[in-house]
């Protein structure tokens, strides 16, 4: 079974998209094998330049496979991802020469990540974190990369921890470092793996205002998250995987709050009474 | 009330700490008090032969840290490349590398001293004695570093990858910008382990006539039978450089087990 919305999403009212936009991300049919274990069963996803999208589900449904998969940290069994006009087939078999491996560079050049476990860089300091591919990947000048780095540190709020290094940071600063240092390089899409799911609770807000605030200011991004509130307030759509699955899609008004398919019912329902 | 009690606390913990140290103290006192009776009193050193001797002995004691520092120096390379193969995709260069290992480690350090000295030159390569001894340490050490570099490259956690490649870097980029100067803190403290050790090992380059520390000490026994001054002098030498480096080494490890390097949590 392949979900897909079908209304461009530029007709839905308070929509960031502009109408008649192309997609900037397609997922098409992606299929995992852990071993001979099926973990994502044909997934696809459209998403228009400016959306935000979320996945909801249990854990261990898939949802993380399928985001890595998008930037092939993961290496799908089957499918294809385009991110901005990149194109890249799953070709597991055989081993990646060169161009393969160019090609996926770029695919990651349109898709900033930031883990569930931040994965700063501990030798380096806070701007250090954030000038390093800028400047060994794109080559920017230093001074420019500082300048970009300096910019993006202000928007998460954290200019004045600039020469800080990780391990003095709190989680909830951690985090937003890597959201700025995924923004350096200025992706066309940004990919969130259960952002706040290693944080204390008392942290978590900080890094959904964040998140909030860029989905506010038209970035496109797609959230694995078990914050309700966020996938509730913030995504312009809702995916909810099941078993490999995306089994409901749609705007979070309907998969939240009046969920068709038994297994989202099921889920928000031990979700709302835990 | 809490208060004074949470301070009487501390404070007799304080006080079993001191006591406990103190003992420890004692007790080495006794045994190095006891050692140099047994010594003076049932052997007799010759102490105007120790005190005629002490300078040719001690003349080896800049050869040992030169053929030690000099070694390490060139094991760490040695180690730099046989771990970059031991990581590399390459089934040649792993196959190279493990060879490497495989074989430095599972012969005698003696031997391949004395291989390098007495069999090579069959085969036409003749080398002096302190080139010998610096080679085969430096194999014989670069085998183990190797490992030690190996296992430090894979505890940089798989997390560090994932973010350098999704920003990204190439493979390439994420090996030398990400892996190895994270790496390169873990091991560190590892080097100055074999250093000290090294320190000591390197008296095996004795028996190929490298006028190191010990080749001195036994040297200026040997004639007249009078080794227990000498070896004793060397054992005490080798020992004072022991403690000196570890303390340094100590330090070492502690500076790279605090600060930038302690692993994300959050909190």
């Amino acid at each position: 079974m392949t979900l897909q919305h079908v209304v461009h999403p530029a007709e839905i009212p308070g929509s960031l998209v502009a109408p008649g936009a192309p997609p900037i991300l397609q997922a098409t049919a992606i299929e995992k094998y852990f071993g001979t274990a099926r973990v994502l069963r044909g997934c696809s996803m459209t998403v228009f330049p400016g959306e935000t999208v979320t996945i909801l589900g249990r854990s261990g449904s898939g949802k993380s496979t399928f985001l890595r998969c998008l930037n092939f940290l993961e290496e799908p069994s089957a499918g294809v991802v385009e991110i901005s006009g990149v194109r890249v087939e799953a070709d597991p078999l055989r081993p990646r020469h060169e161009k393969a491996s160019a090609r996926i560079r770029q695919l990651r050049l349109h898709a900033g990540m930031v883990f569930q476990e931040f994965n700063l860089f501990p030798h380096l300091s806070v701007l250090g974190n954030l000038i390093e591919a800028p400047i060994h990947v794109k080559r920017l000048p230093r001074k420019e990369a500082i300048e970009l780095a300096e910019g993006f540190l202000a928007k998460v709020g954290l200019s004045e921890k600039r020469d800080e290094y990780p391990s003095r940071l709190s989680g909830g600063q951690r985090q937003r470092v890597a959201i700025a240092r995924a923004l350096t390089m200025e992706p066309e899409v940004l990919l969130f793996d259960e952002p706040t799911s290693a944080l204390d609770p008392s942290l978590v807000g900080e890094v959904l205002k964040v998140m909030e605030s860029l989905a506010h200011e038209g970035r496109t991004m797609i959230v694995v998250t078990h914050e309700m509130a966020f996938a509730r307030e913030a995504a312009d759509r809702v995916y909810f995987m099941s078993d490999g699955e995306f089994v409901e899609i749609g705007p979070p008004q309907n998969v939240i709050s009046d969920p068709q398919d038994e297994r989202t019912q099921d889920f928000l329902a031990r979700f709302l009474r835990a | 009330m809490n208060q004074q009690l949470a301070t009487d606390i501390m404070d007799a913990r304080r006080q079993r700490g001191r006591v406990w140290r103190t003992q420890f103290m004692v007790m080495w006192g006794v045994i190095v008090a006891a050692l140099l009776a047994f010594i003076l009193v049932t052997i007799r050193l010759d102490s105007d032969f120790i005190q005629k001797w002490l300078p040719f002995i001690l003349t080896g004691v800049p050869v040992t840290i030169f053929v030690a520092l000099i070694s390490i120096f060139f094991a760490s390379i040695l180690a730099t490349l046989g771990a970059l193969g031991r990581v590399s995709r390459s089934p040649y260069l792993n196959a190279i590398a493990s060879f490497y290992v495989s074989f430095f480690r599972g012969t005698p350090l003696l031997l391949q001293i004395l291989f390098i000295y007495l069999a090579l030159p069959q085969a036409g390569i003749v080398l002096p004695a302190l080139p010998t001894g610096i080679v085969a340490l430096s194999l014989n050490y670069g085998a183990y570093l190797t490992e030690i570099f190996r296992s430090g490259i894979e505890a940089v956690p798989h997390g560090q990858t994932e973010a350098a490649q999704s920003l990204g870097m190439s493979d390439r980029t994420t090996f030398r910008r990400i892996i190895v100067p994270q790496a390169f803190r873990i091991v560190t403290p590892a080097i100055g382990n074999d250093f000290v050790a090294m320190l000591k090992d390197s008296s095996l380059v004795s028996v190929v006539g490298v006028q190191e520390l010990l080749w001195r000490a036994q040297a200026a026994g040997r004639p007249t039978f009078q080794s227990m001054q000498t070896l004793l002098v060397a054992a005490l030498v080798y020992w004072i450089l022991t403690i000196v480096f570890s303390f340094f080494q100590n330090r070492l490890e502690r500076k790279m087990a605090t600060g930038d390097r302690t692993p994300e949590r959050s909190r």
